[in-house]
Parts: structure tokens; C-alpha cells; sequence
């Protein structure tokens, strides 16, 4: 088959279609239907408690660096298996180049100890 | 379908022709609240228990269309207050109507609910209609599963026949005013 451009119109028709639809509902279900607004009404539901203070909080940046610490070994031990596997066919060349991937992880690693991410109380 | 073991809501009057059928908005709108009603059930005691009967399989609140519980208010129809409500209690049960959408009934079930029952106490709401309007009262204490069935028939015909104006006109809003809701 020999597609020419014009011959994807239908698709773009379908998409309009699509989206005036989603548009046409929302302008609909807006402007129909009773609704009441008050300042108790807009509030976050808390299951009936009033809420307290805001959500988006600054939280301690030491778990986002342990989580981003966890997915870097995780990483690791994705590529480790793969290596288990084929040990005997990647051979020596294999283990080297998997001792300097891990060389390096490691020199990362004593990078951020060095740093004090673990130390959880300072 | 008339052969159908499933139980098919009935039209409502209407102008009906080969090939078509009218009838009003009123009448449509309330025929699809009133069979799918979704309730938010707000259980604090016994009538909790019973509830909980009136849910499962044997007397089965979803032949009614009820069977989506919504533990949000914002999208629930009919908010189910079962049991005693203290008074630390209340201002929760104010809050928890005051964010559902509109329309919205208030199933009061259990004696406790309706009047306080036998806690004539200084700690327990004498009836939740002191603190939000309620539309349908289910006495017992508790209640039988074919009682609380039967109050939430009578929300449905409440749904049913309430005219889309409702909510606008001005005498709901002096009830809601009543109640000191916005």
C-alpha cells in the first residue's frame, strides 16, 4: 500500500471529534446540575476533620537521596544477573569490564559516606 | 427482556409512539439518580452491624443500585448516618455532608441517628437533624436490613420525583440557611 498524507485525515477528524466531545461534556456538566461552593465545601475532604495546614511540605532531602542511592544499586544488581548468567560466555573480558562498572559505583559509593548521607541524626 | 430474570426499572409516563418515546427531563434525570444512588455510609454503631447485612449478599443493597459505596463525599448521593452521633461527633458529620455534591439525601438510620435513642445524655446529639437536614428516617434500634431497605426505597422516591429546580429554589436554600450551611 502506497499511503499518501491526506489519507490520515480520518484520524485527525477522529480526534477532533474526541476531544470536542470531552470539551462539550465538560461545558455541559459545568452549566447543568445543581452545585453549592463555600469555603468548607472547597476544602481538602479529611474523611470529616478539618485539615490543617498545606500539604506540599518541604520533606528532609535525606530520603530522596536514599531513595536515589537505592535505585543507583538496584541498578547494579539488574546488571549482575545478566552477568551471572552468562559468566562462563563474557569470560574474562566480562569480569573485568564488570570490575570497573562496579569500581566505579564503589568510588561513588565511599563518595557519598564521605559526604555523611547516612548519618541520619546531623 | 420480559422473559429476563433481571428486574428492569419501568418507564416513566410519557408520550410513547411507534419507534420513540418523550417524556421530561424532570422525569429522566430523576429515573437515573434514583437507580444509582451511591452511598456514603457513615457507621458509628449497632446500625453499623446491620448495614453491614444490608450490604452483603443476602439482602443485598446493590439490587437498588447502591452497591458503590463511595468513602469520598465528593462523590457520593446519599449520606447514611448510622448510629449514636456525640456531640464531639457531629461538627465530623456537618463537614462530611457540607462536601458532598449536590444533589444530596441524608438517610438518617437507628434511633440514635434520629433522636439520640436512649442516650438522653449531656455527651450525644439528640438526632442528627439538629445539626443537617434529613430526608428519610429509619426508626429501630437497631433496625432490621428490610427497614434500612425500605428508607432507602423512600430515597429513591424522593430522587425520583425531586424536580432539577430543587436545589435552586429558594426554599432550599432557606432550609439550608436553616441549618446555617451556605
Amino acid at each position: 500500500m502506497n499511503y499518501q498524507p491526506q489519507d490520515f485525515l480520518p484520524i485527525f477528524v477522529q480526534l477532533a471529534a474526541a476531544l470536542a466531545f470531552i470539551v462539550a461534556t465538560m461545558v455541559a456538566t459545568h452549566s447543568l446540575g445543581p452545585k453549592r461552593h463555600s469555603k468548607k465545601k472547597d476544602d481538602a475532604f479529611e474523611c470529616g476533620i478539618e485539615s490543617i495546614g498545606d500539604a506540599r511540605t518541604p520533606i528532609s532531602v535525606k530520603y530522596f537521596l536514599v531513595a536515589i542511592l537505592f535505585v543507583l544499586f538496584d541498578i547494579e544488581i539488574v546488571f549482575m544477573y545478566p552477568w551471572a548468567v552468562n559468566f562462563k560466555q563474557l569470560s574474562w573480558n566480562g569480569f573485568y569490564e564488570m570490575l570497573v562498572f562496579m569500581g566505579l559505583l564503589l568510588v561513588g559509593f565511599l563518595y557519598v559516606l564521605k559526604k555523611g548521607i547516612l548519618k541520619w541524626e546531623k | 427482556m420480559s422473559d429476563s430474570s433481571v428486574n428492569i426499572v419501568e418507564a416513566p409516563a410519557g408520550v410513547e409512539g411507534a419507534g420513540f418515546f418523550a417524556t421530561s427531563l424532570d422525569n429522566l434525570v430523576g429515573l437515573a439518580r434514583a437507580n444509582s444512588l451511591w452511598p456514603l455510609p457513615f457507621a458509628t454503631s449497632c446500625c453499623g452491624i446491620e448495614f453491614m447485612s444490608t450490604m452483603a449478599s443476602h439482602y443485598d443493597i446493590g439490587r437498588f443500585g447502591a452497591e458503590r459505596l463511595s468513602f469520598s463525599a465528593r462523590q457520593a448521593d446519599v449520606l447514611m448516618v448510622m448510629g449514636t452521633i456525640s456531640k464531639k461527633m457531629a461538627p465530623v458529620v456537618k463537614q462530611v455532608y457540607l462536601q458532598m455534591a449536590e444533589p444530596r439525601w441524608v438517610l438518617s438510620v437507628g434511633a440514635c441517628a434520629c433522636s439520640g435513642g436512649i442516650f438522653d445524655t449531656y455527651s450525644v446529639l439528640q438526632g442528627i437533624d439538629r445539626i443537617i437536614p434529613v430526608d428519610v428516617y429509619v426508626p429501630g434500634c437497631p433496625p432490621r436490613p428490610e427497614q434500612i431497605l425500605d428508607g432507602f426505597m423512600q430515597i429513591q422516591e424522593l430522587a425520583k420525583k425531586e424536580s432539577t429546580r430543587r436545589r435552586n429554589e429558594p426554599e432550599y436554600k432557606a432550609l439550608l440557611a436553616s441549618y446555617g450551611i451556605e
